[in-house]
């Protein structure tokens, strides 16, 4: 096999990396940007990975950021753990801002990303901010990448199959591939992403195994299920958010999106927020429109 | 004696405490930061067959994860990875355990003859609905077991009323038990009430649950 190596226009890997250790769980951090450039966090959604923001992310350290990044627990480099919940992944995502620094930083999170980041500057105010939720504003729809136990409500005739999966995650693997077919398969997460950005993002989240290619993320979690969680809870505390909000949506509907619209997310605003419905786009809209994007954040944290 | 089980990267302890050698399955569930007790508890002493309990995840001999996680939804897998091993079972939980014994009686109505849910520590939850964000943290001098995460996790879940409905109906539905659900608690939290109006649950005395489910030719009517 001939050393495949895959660049893409634009793409840039981080400029440092290192471990957090997580209540024991070690997470992958990765930062562009001088050390000493102002901080803030990025947070990637679900069934996603740091690198994802190769691209978008030296966009905003070479406008003087210093972007902290992570791959959440089981996903990317991070630890595959036994055990995944929403309350864990927010655990996480605050022992990564703690070995950022205690003092107030925005986050940029997109996605699932979105929804976890937004209750952790809700349970921890005083430590954000300001906040740019890039197309993981709430909505009334079960998300797609939002693992099992945390979604809208209980299907029935899924429990039984569910369990069935469960009595066999412990021996589950990632089927291997090639570095196109691994694209591939990719691509009907992510069906508006090029070719080539896809293949670019196998050699990074996916590690070369004797026998091909396979995605790091931890087999034993799946899409789809049931679980107690409403997202009326996430929207009705919206409107308190404690931190100025800028909205970015992607209003093409697509595999992995939420479906949120402006008319449905306007009443729940924070007054002040800012709302930017991309027609254009899908629910990957920093990987669509690094530029704009990017801007965008710029310009609301300046 | 105890075997192994497994669930994911998880390993579970199934006890038998009873001398029975045959006869109808009674699985215990403990309680929130409990564990199985040595000896067939004194209220059960009535069982005509054997009797296990099971570890949850975190908990007894059971192994303890890496930076918790801890759901219902997954420990319902947990009590699945016993019922795979022991088949048809009644389930007699204590409170965390007996909403799991609910939980498991709406996703296997065929394996779970009777779920029998009885007061103990975490009956409760956190509430119907979150209340102000919390990032549970963990006593990091606590000695395990219990695993600490598994203690202010699970006593955050949230447990919506209506959710817990959905259970009964699919056990109802599904059972061949008339009445599927056994209630033998004095602590009643929201999920537990909304329970009551539901067809195929019983208010009565953990004794009668036990006599109720004991009886193998209890299934419904023609």
């Amino acid at each position: 096999m001939s050393e495949e190596v895959v660049s893409y226009p634009g793409a840039r890997r981080p400029d440092r990396s290192r471990r957090v250790d997580a209540h024991g769980v070690g997470i992958a951090v990765y930062e562009w940007g001088t050390p000493e450039a102002r901080p803030l966090l990025l947070a990637h959604g679900g069934f996603d990975f740091a690198g994802t923001f190769d691209v978008f992310a030296p966009l905003l350290a070479d406008a003087g950021w210093r972007v902290v990044s992570w791959d959440h627990r089981g996903h990317g480099d991070s630890d595959q753990t036994a055990l995944y919940s929403w309350q864990a992944d927010l655990r996480d995502a605050l022992a990564v801002m703690d070995s950022v620094g205690r003092e107030p930083m925005p986050i940029v999170a997109h996605s699932k990303g979105g929804g976890v980041c937004m209750q952790l500057t809700e349970a921890r105010p005083h430590r954000v901010s300001r906040f740019a939720n890039l197309d993981g504003m709430p909505s009334r729809w079960p998300h797609p990448d939002v693992a099992e136990h945390e979604r809208t409500k209980l299907r029935d005739s899924e429990l039984g199959g569910w369990l069935d999966w469960r009595r066999r995650a412990g021996e589950l693997a990632r089927k291997p591939g090639t570095l196109d077919e691994l694209a591939a398969r990719r691509g009907r997460m992510n069906p508006r992403l090029s070719r080539e950005w896809l293949r670019y993002l196998v050699t990074i989240g996916a590690r070369r195994d004797a026998d091909g290619w396979r995605w790091k993320i931890d087999p034993s979690m799946r899409f789809g299920g049931f679980g107690p969680w409403r997202p009326d809870w996430s929207l009705e505390r919206m409107r308190g958010f404690p931190v100025p909000l800028l909205g970015i949506l992607g209003l093409i509907e697509e595999e992995m999106g939420w479906g949120t619209t402006p008319d449905f997310i306007r009443p729940y605003l924070p007054r002040d927020a800012r709302l930017v419905a991309f027609e254009d786009s899908g629910h990957f809209v920093h990987i669509e429109h690094p530029r704009r994007v990017a801007d965008l954040v710029l310009e609301f944290l300046a | 004696m105890s075997v192994k089980l497994r669930h994911n990267r998880v390993e579970l302890a199934l006890h038998e405490l009873g001398d029975a050698t045959s006869g109808p399955v009674l699985l215990l569930l403990h309680g929130l930061g409990e564990r199985t007790p040595k000896r067939v508890p004194g209220d059960c002493a009535t069982w005509p067959g054997r009797v296990f309990g099971l570890d949850l995840t975190g908990h007894g001999d059971s192994s303890i994860p890496r930076g918790g996680g801890y759901t219902s939804e997954i420990l319902m897998g947990d009590v699945d990875a016993a019922l795979a091993h022991l088949g048809p079972s009644t389930l007699l939980g204590r409170g965390l355990g007996a909403y799991l014994a609910l939980l498991a009686a709406g996703a296997r109505p065929k394996l779970v003859h009777g779920a029998i849910l009885s007061d103990g520590p975490g009956l409760a939850g956190g509430s119907a609905r979150p209340g102000t964000p919390l990032i549970p943290m963990p006593d990091p001098g606590a000695l395990a077991p219990p695993d600490p995460f598994a203690l202010v996790e699970l006593a955050v879940d949230v447990r919506p009323p209506d959710y817990a409905s959905s259970f009964v109906r699919q056990a109802t539905q599904l059972s061949e038990l008339e009445r599927p659900i056994s209630i033998c608690t004095l602590e009643r939290p929201d999920w537990l009430r909304a329970l009551l109006d539901e067809p195929g649950v019983q208010e009565c005395e953990l004794a009668d649950a036990l006599a109720y489910y004991a009886q193998p030719a209890r299934r419904r009517g023609p």
